[in-house]
């Protein structure tokens, strides 16, 4: 069983976290830290295997984790999951989120954390590996994407727009014009 | 209406969403948790809106705000109104909310039950994809219960990616709801062959799970999984079911050797890394398993070591550790296989890895010996000092304490070595293991008395250079542990000091007052101990000034330990200030007190076993589990009250003991003692004490070991088993201990006194070496029930997957489906109609009618109803089961025939159907025909004659119908009491030959045909004749284990017609293609029988065989060889094992409730009838032949009308309408899921009601 998966930053910044055990949020934000202290402080020319979470698990779980440039993801495990078989799996996930956001990189992560829940929900179910196959996880992923823009049609048009403006990335003036209050002198207008 | 739409669009374009929150916060850098809080009010405020994408929006930034540590639980009921949304958009971003926050004890989840169910069978497959996903993630106990049979119907989807979903939550539904594991079992074994590779992966990862936790439940499948090893080429899923072997082989050592070969060859082909390592691991647990007498397993052994050390050697860190910790498993049985690579482990300790470091640690400590103990404690020692980080060094330190103390000091010879190591330790800054030092310490210095003169004076040094060890970092240390044994050491032996003043003035001065309370009060404590000694050595030399300077020194000190904090140590300081106060006193009266105050500290003190105050017996008259105030409830108290019993008894056989070991004379005394002198004498690792350099000088002439004996007259053995036979306790304890621990965590009753039990009664044999002729405990045997003992937690769900999943399924065991109030309050009703209608005998006839014609009304327009809901429901359960198998236009004739009696059969069957099943459990394990069946058939008889009305305790649930049933079959009966009687004598005669199922049939139908036909003598009825001849005649049955790996169970019985003993039996059936026999060994068609008959005997053996399609019949042929005796060649008899389909077919499943289930749930596609005109049988015969070997049974019989229900191994169902007329007419009609199986059955019913015409 997989009892966590954290993906955080070289900083420790959270970027993704998947409990499949139940722990308040205040516990799961010292398990992140503290795994993130374990993690940290090891090069990347030793071993990915890690035991000693004092605050998940126990003697029978282990972390493995990956370092890919400013990010870690990290597993942790049971004995009933296979070390190198776990390690395979942060690698079929790391390249599933490759494929989907076309070279991935922290700040996709960052933003679309509810996409790449949506990926890792095709790899892992409640702690227990739902699938390999890349080919079928994207197959997957692909399907459901489709859904949604289908169900979107042109009723959410409008919301892409302004997204699109928003995500333009306009000069600091257009945040001045205050946005939200639009919605009030639309109001006044009275339709 | 649409104007707000609009608008509420509008309005939506500027909320914030997920993207601009996160680009917000990322701008907020300074003021997050502002900019955050100032977020939550919004999405507050847009949860307040009608709007659903307005709420979705808000949930998904709740979700990411939850990533960051904010409680989002606040929002659960927003969550599911996202959830419950019809577009998959906002649902799926609802359920991951859901997902990330929600927890088996959140509220909210019991508002969701419905709306997960329609998600779960929602025509979009990503919509139930969505739920099954989250469900995995928040599933609770009652959603687990509630939802369980929509997620079994889901594993027959079509669609393979909800199969694969359904089967993993499976594993989540059975933590959640135990009672589930063993319905959906089955269901769950056949996705080990789905056609998807993805479902076949998924149902491996749960069953591996779920025998990971409780292996010996699923030894069973062990073929299974066999199979799927050597043909699948998943990597994944080999890897799990060679885990899953793993944790078989501990089990079944039989499994182990089986599966060396294959994994041996995966070794050698794979070029997978994660499998070959598996594959080793698997290899070396089997090793493991069967490590004694198998000289040929070297080679498996080197093979593993070998590719180990490749992985050792690998410059890849992981497989490095791998390697290592893979290695390590191997050490603890075959250590000289490992010890050759004491070199690479050496290398790993300098490996720059902490991880790695630690592994080989690990190893290390097995590779010690006597010769290179010293050598590799030097080497730790260096990398202690060269290591950085505390955590390393601690662990190194208590590794190397580990390595020196295993087994008592078993690589130890030279002690005034270790002692010096041990002190060197103490120099390390910040560890956490100065307990540990100390406890060595002190060990060493009262075990091993040779070096104690030694550890005193180093002890004396430590003291002395106290502050050097309690430095500034002692303060996050445990290092002034160490100064505790000390202190100790130094007064308990100060005979042996060499300056004891010196001593007590190092342990008077310096910031003692600055250690912990403990340590503190030792010190108090050991000065006056040293005290005494310096008073009574002074008083013989005449030292009157050191007497003086010492009392003062102590006057003087002692007054910062009495305003000491710390309760104990301010005590202690008291007292002593006044015993030294008192010793002044009298010095100034010239008297000596130092004899007298030595006599304080007088008696050695001897280490006691750890488990010595555990064995002391319970005194007399004290039961720790009896209640102190009255129990609870009333349940509780019956069920203690068995308890209690069992307490007595055995609290009863200790006193006994004890009573016995406490009057021996003093001849056994002395026996007592010599023998346990011979065997201190012997055991190595007893650390003698002789008798020279006991402490006290004063006591030098007193044997050591009569002091406790006869001076403390205690009238509990508190003493004995501490002081004298220590070692030889803890040389046993070394197992005992986990056991022990694991033991005091477990809270259940009935174990722990066993347990107790058990262990008191070996601990008084151990005392009583000689007179021990009574329950003596056999050592074997209490190992292993120590080791049985559940060390899971109490609170793990684990625990309550311990099922049996063998045992077939009982009818009661179904998973839970939605019912309607209606149709219970309905039967409520009819029932009491019932009550009233049944003593007037007249009009009865007429009302059933009526009542039975509104009753198919009713039925009709249900069915109606269920048909337009399309919702699978459970119909009422008065619903008449024959009315709906067959077509409405012949229910009226059936209905005529219908008697009172018919809705009776509902709670005894029932209540016979449970206890049918265990029967055919016992029938399997037994071989016993019968005999349960006769018990509970003798019930029910019973209660229809008034004499014996109390004999029926276990039909207590069909008590209330039975008796109104008892009153009318009384009146009916009355007549031919007396015929009856005997009747029933005759009938329990012969029942040990008869079917158990037309024991329902006669609990049904109490009438006259029924008692005709149990007077008629049967023959044997299951066995059907196999081969005879002249020498031997074979008869053989045939039985479908549904549940148990799905096989045929065929039972052959050899009758010997010989006047001469037959031997050498032996069978050869070679499998068919499609018919395979379960061997034990696969390439051998031969089954040797390994007993011999002897005239006139008969025996039994039995053979599991599986088939691949169960619609058609089979036929094996075969042989059978014996030897006769005298005649010296052997003879061969040809066999030939029919298998008609009726052999794959169990009606052990049996009951109304899945029986009405299935006529409506519209399964039973495919239907076949026949008559037969002129049956020259009766109607129970035919019953009778239907159900012979147990493939139908019985669901209901009414009158001359029968329904009869099987089910195949391979789960098709078969429902049969047995139809019998006055005229010799005889109709079966039949429904099944599957035609094949159906014309087949039937052509095979058909044949033999024929022949036997």
């Amino acid at each position: 069983m997989i009892k966590a998966i954290l993906v955080f930053n070289n900083h420790g910044k959270p970027r993704l976290t998947k409990f499949y055990q139940y722990f308040n949020e205040e516990m799961q934000q010292q398990i992140i830290k503290e795994t993130f202290q374990l993690v940290s402080k090891r090069d990347d020319n030793v071993c990915n295997f890690l035991e000693g979470g004092s605050l998940i698990g126990g003697a029978d779980y282990k972390l493995i984790y990956r370092h890919y440039a400013t990010l870690y993801f990290v597993f942790c495990v049971d004995s009933s999951e296979s070390e190198l078989g776990i390690l395979d799996l942060i690698q079929v996930f790391v390249e599933t989120l490759d494929k989907c956001f076309e070279n991935v990189c922290e700040l996709d992560l960052i933003f679309h954390v509810d996409k790449v829940h949506y990926i890792l929900n095709e790899l892992v179910m409640g702690g227990m590996v739902l699938e390999t196959n890349m080919t079928e996880i994207i197959t997957r992923i692909e399907d459901q994407n489709k859904l949604e823009k289908q169900e979107a049609g042109l009723a959410a048009a409008p919301a892409r727009a302004v997204s699109a403006v928003k995500n333009m990335n306009l000069p600091q003036q257009i945040k001045d014009i205050k946005l939200p209050d639009l919605p009030a002198a639309i109001k006044d207008l009275k339709f | 209406m649409a104007l707000r739409k609009v608008k509420g669009n509008l309005e939506r374009m500027f909320d914030k969403n997920l993207t601009d929150l996160v680009r917000g916060i990322r701008n907020n850098k300074e003021t997050e948790s502002k900019y955050i809080s100032q977020c939550m009010e919004e999405i507050k405020t847009e949860l307040r809106q009608d709007n659903l994408a307005v709420k979705a929006n808000a949930v998904a930034k709740l979700t990411y705000l939850q990533m960051l540590g904010y409680d989002i639980s606040w929002a659960g009921f927003n969550i599911i109104e996202v959830m419950s949304s019809p577009k998959f958009t906002y649902k799926r971003i609802g359920y991951l909310s859901a997902s990330q926050c929600f927890h088996q004890d959140t509220e909210v989840l019991m508002l969701t039950t419905n709306m997960i169910r329609k998600d779960l069978n929602s025509h979009n497959m990503y919509d139930s994809g969505t739920a099954l996903t989250g469900l995995a993630c928040f599933i609770s106990g009652d959603l687990a219960r509630d939802l369980a049979n929509d997620v079994m119907t889901l594993l027959t989807s079509t669609k393979p990616y909800l199969r694969k979903k359904a089967v993993l939550l499976l594993y989540k539904v059975f933590l959640k709801f135990p009672e589930a594991l063993r319905p959906a079992f089955p269901r769950l074994k056949e996705k080990l062959e789905d056609p998807d590779p993805g479902v076949q992966s998924a149902a491996v990862n749960v069953i591996c799970e779920l025998a990971r936790k409780n292996p010996k439940n699923y030894l069973s499948l062990a073929p299974v999984f066999f199979k799927l090893m050597t043909s699948s080429t998943n990597n994944w899923m080999l890897i799990k079911i060679i885990k899953l072997f793993g944790a078989l082989t501990p089990l079944e050592p039989r499994l182990g050797k089986k599966l060396i070969e294959p994994l041996t060859n995966l070794i050698h082909s794979t070029s997978a890394m994660s499998l070959l390592y598996e594959c080793i691991n698997t290899v070396i647990a089997v090793l493991i398993s069967i490590s004694s007498g198998m000289p040929n397993h070297n080679a498996s052994i080197q093979l593993c070591v070998q590719k180990l050390r490749i992985l050792i050697e690998d410059s890849d860190q992981n497989l490095k550790y791998l390697g290592l910790l893979a290695m390590s498993k191997i050490l603890k049985t075959h250590p000289k296989s490992v010890q050759a690579h004491k070199d690479l482990v050496l290398q790993c300790l300098d490996d720059k890895d902490e991880s790695i470091r630690l592994r080989a640690l690990d190893l290390l400590y097995g590779m010690v010996t006597k010769k290179t103990v010293m050598e590799i404690v030097r080497r730790l020692m260096t990398h202690m000092d060269r290591a950085e980080g505390t955590m390393y060094r601690d662990e190194l330190l208590q590794k190397i304490i580990l390595i020196c103390s295993q087994n008592n000091f078993q690589y130890i010879t030279n002690f005034e070595w270790y002692v010096s190591v041990l002190v060197e330790l103490c120099r390390m800054e910040g560890t956490q293991h100065g307990g540990l030092i100390a406890s060595q310490l002190m060990d060493v210095a009262i075990r091993v008395v040779a070096v104690r003169e030694f550890t005193v004076g180093q002890m004396a040094l430590l003291l002395d250079n106290a502050h050097v060890i309690v430095g500034p970092a002692a303060a996050r240390s445990s290092i002034a542990e160490v100064l505790y044994a000390a202190a100790w050491i130094c007064g308990e032996f100060s005979q042996l000091l060499a300056n004891p003043k010196a001593t007590l003035e190092s342990m008077v001065r310096g910031k003692v007052v600055s250690l912990p309370g403990h340590i503190q009060a030792i010190y108090v404590h050991n000065m006056l101990k040293l005290y005494a000694h310096i008073i009574a050595t002074a008083e013989e030399e005449d030292d009157s000034e050191m007497i003086e300077e010492v009392t003062n020194l102590l006057l003087e000190r002692l007054p910062v330990f009495v305003s000491s904090g710390d309760l104990e140590v301010q005590e202690r300081a008291s007292c002593i200030v006044h015993i030294v106060t008192y010793v002044q006193k009298c010095h100034k009266h010239g008297d000596k007190v130092g004899a007298d105050l030595a006599l304080l500290m007088t008696g050695e003190l001897n280490p006691v076993a750890p488990k010595a105050q555990k064995k002391v017996p319970l005194p007399d008259g004290l039961d720790l589990d009896a209640w102190i105030n009255d129990p609870p409830s009333e349940s509780e108290e019956e069920e203690d009250d068995a308890l209690e019993k069992e307490i007595f008894v055995k609290a009863d056989s200790s006193y006994k003991h004890r009573k016995e070991k406490y009057e021996p004379s003093e001849e056994e005394l002395q026996k007592l003692r010599d023998a346990r002198r011979a065997e201190q004498a012997s055991n190595p690792y007893y650390v003698k004490s002789s008798a020279l350099s006991s402490p006290r000088p004063n006591h030098n002439s007193i044997q050591v070991d009569e002091i406790p004996v006869t001076a403390i007259d205690l009238n509990v053995s508190l003493k004995i088993p501490g002081m004298t036979s220590l070692d030889k306790y803890q040389v046993v304890d070394g197992w005992q201990d986990g056991g022990k621990k694991r033991h005091k965590k477990q809270k259940k009753r009935s174990k722990r006194k066993g347990q107790v039990s058990s262990s008191s009664e070996e601990e008084i044999n151990r005392m009583h070496v000689v007179n021990t002729d009574i329950g003596e405990m056999p050592e074997g045997a209490h190992l292993s029930d120590d080791y049985e003992i559940d060390d899971r937690p109490e609170d793990d769900p684990h625990r309550a997957l311990d099922i049996n999943l063998d045992e077939p399924l009982s009818p009661n065991e179904v998973l839970p489906t939605r019912t309607h109030y209606e149709a219970h309050a309905q039967r409520k009703i009819e029932s009491n109609n019932e009550a009233k209608l049944i003593p007037s005998e007249i009009p009865l006839k007429m009302k059933t009618r009526n009542k039975k014609e509104r009753k198919e009304k009713k039925e009709k327009t249900k069915k109606v109803k269920k048909e337009e809901k399309k919702v699978k429901k459970k119909p009422s359960r008065d619903a008449n089961l024959i009315l709906d198998l067959i077509d409405p236009l012949k229910e009226t004739v059936i209905s005529d025939k219908v008697p009172v009696a018919a809705n009776h059969i509902n709670g005894i069957a029932d209540a016979k159907n449970k206890e049918k099943t265990s029967d055919d459990l016992d029938f399997w394990l037994s071989k016993e025909l019968s005999q349960t069946p006769e018990s509970c058939m003798d019930g029910t008889t019973k209660t229809a004659s008034p004499s014996t009305p109390s004999s029926s305790k276990d039909d207590s649930k069909s008590k209330k119908t039975k008796t109104k049933k008892e009153k009318k079959a009384k009146k009916e009966k009355d007549r031919d009491k007396p015929e009856k009687k005997l009747k029933k004598n005759e009938k329990e005669i012969d029942t040990l030959s008869r079917n158990r199922d037309e024991y329902e049939e006669t609990n049904g139908t109490v009438t006259q045909e029924v008692e005709e036909k149990l007077a008629v003598p049967e023959p044997q009825p299951y066995s059907r004749l196999l081969a005879e001849d002249s020498h031997i005649r074979i008869v053989y049955s045939t039985a479908a284990m549904d549940g148990v790996m799905s096989e045929i169970l065929v039972c052959i019985k050899f009758i010997s017609q010989s006047s001469k003993p037959i031997s050498k039996l032996q069978l050869i059936l070679p499998d068919s293609s499609a018919l395979k026999m379960i061997r034990t060994d696969p390439q051998s068609e031969l089954v040797n029988l390994p007993w011999s008959l002897d005239p006139g005997e008969s025996k039994e053996t039995q053979l599991s065989f599986t088939a691949e399609d169960v619609t058609i019949p089979h036929k094996l042929r075969g042989s059978l060889s014996y030897i006769q005796d005298g005649s010296s060649s052997s003879s061969d008899i040809s066999l030939r094992l029919e298998f008609p389909v009726t052999t794959f077919l169990s009606g052990k499943t049996a009951s109304r409730a899945t029986f009405t289930d299935l006529l409506s749930s519209g399964q039973l596609s495919a239907r076949s009838s026949f008559t037969l005109p002129n049956c020259p049988w009766s109607f129970p015969e035919v019953l009778e032949e239907l159900t012979l070997g147990g493939s139908l049974a019985v669901v209901e019989c009414v009158d001359q009308t029968a329904s009869l229900y099987g089910r195949s191994l391979h789960g098709h169902h078969v429902c049969l309408l047995v139809k019998y007329q006055a005229s010799h007419h005889l109709t079966i009609d039949g429904k099944s899921t599957e035609g094949i199986l159906l014309s087949n059955a039937l052509d095979h019913l058909k044949t033999t009601l024929m022949q036997k015409q």
